[in-house]
């Protein structure tokens, strides 16, 4: 069972109040990328065995979406951010490096 | 004109504690920037009271104000009264960015009642909150879910919730909380 602090409304419940979203900070590919980049952006999600981000709503509750930032294995979350943003925020990283040393995920480390 | 009813025109259930359709209730969802100085003014004169902070429900002039979420409020209001308070706020507001709606016959209110610690343990069988006194407290808001459909909760006083869900579920939530209450099921996990 996840505990997730919606960042939107400040509530913090277990998992099924909220509903997951899927990979957070996708880079869209649309008309006038190559269908390889189409491709990628549509089925190559990834699936890792420790740090995940991704992108959850609020939809027993206040309805926003947000980010969290957990870890696939232990399934603790590291913390949840605004939806608004390109990458996690440092504070987020810290507690992730604090419980898994030279993760990384995507771009991100 | 037709005779307006609430979903289950006031029907109770008495267990170990009572369950109770509160019959028709106004309520207006007002949706803008609740930091905006120009929203904030509106609202204060049209409804009067406090607003309320998150997570919280605060009396207002002729009802309560809910906070739902950081751009929505809730405005309980007599039913009657209902369109004309709406007027009232969107005169107010102006050109201000904003949307209230009149939301009274999409919606409905419980009333849990009985004793304290019983009351917030029928909720708690049915809802993933801490609900024990010390955590959840009168003036508390609390948007959730009530088994599989969503639902706010809050505690008008000791031994008092107030239930509001979606009248589409109005049947729904009613068995839940008859069953919650069945005589016999108490668990006095928080008593």
């Amino acid at each position: 069972m996840l505990i997730l602090t919606c960042p939107c409304c400040g509530v913090t419940g277990e998992e099924t109040e909220f509903h997951g979203g899927g990979e957070a900070h996708l880079k869209r590919f649309g008309p006038g990328s190559t269908d390889e980049a189409f491709h990628d952006y549509l089925f190559s999600k990834v699936n890792p065995k420790g740090v995940h981000l991704e992108r959850w709503r609020h939809n027993n509750g206040c309805g926003k979406w947000f980010h969290a930032a957990r870890d696939t294995v232990t399934l603790e979350i590291y913390g949840t951010y605004p939806a608004q943003t390109t990458e996690p925020p440092q504070s987020v990283k810290d507690a992730i490096t604090a419980k898994r040393p030279g993760w990384s995920w995507r771009e991100f480390a | 004109m037709s005779n307006s009813v609430s979903a289950l025109n006031g029907a109770s259930a008495t267990g170990f504690a009572t369950v109770r359709d509160m019959g028709l209730q106004g309520m207006i969802t007002v949706r803008g920037d609740l930091s905006a100085t120009a929203v904030k003014q509106a609202l204060a004169s049209a409804l009067g009271g406090e607003m309320p902070g998150a997570g919280h429900i605060n009396p207002s002039d002729s009802g309560h104000t809910a906070w739902m979420s950081p751009d929505e409020l809730m405005v309980l209001v007599p039913y009657a009264s209902a369109d004309a308070k709406l007027a009232e706020i969107t005169d107010g507001m102006g050109d201000t960015h904003h949307m209230a709606v009149n939301v009274s016959d999409a919606r409905c209110m419980f009333a849990v009642s009985g004793d304290d610690a019983l009351v917030r343990e029928a909720l708690a069988k049915l809802m993933p909150v801490d609900l024990s006194s010390a955590a959840f407290k009168p003036g508390q808001f609390r948007r959730s879910r009530m088994a599989q459909v969503p639902a706010a909760v809050w505690m008008a006083g000791p031994g008092e919730a107030r239930i509001v869900c979606f009248r589409s579920v109005a049947q729904y939530v009613f068995d839940l909380l008859k069953g919650a209450t069945a005589p016999g099921s108490e668990v006095r996990y928080m008593a």
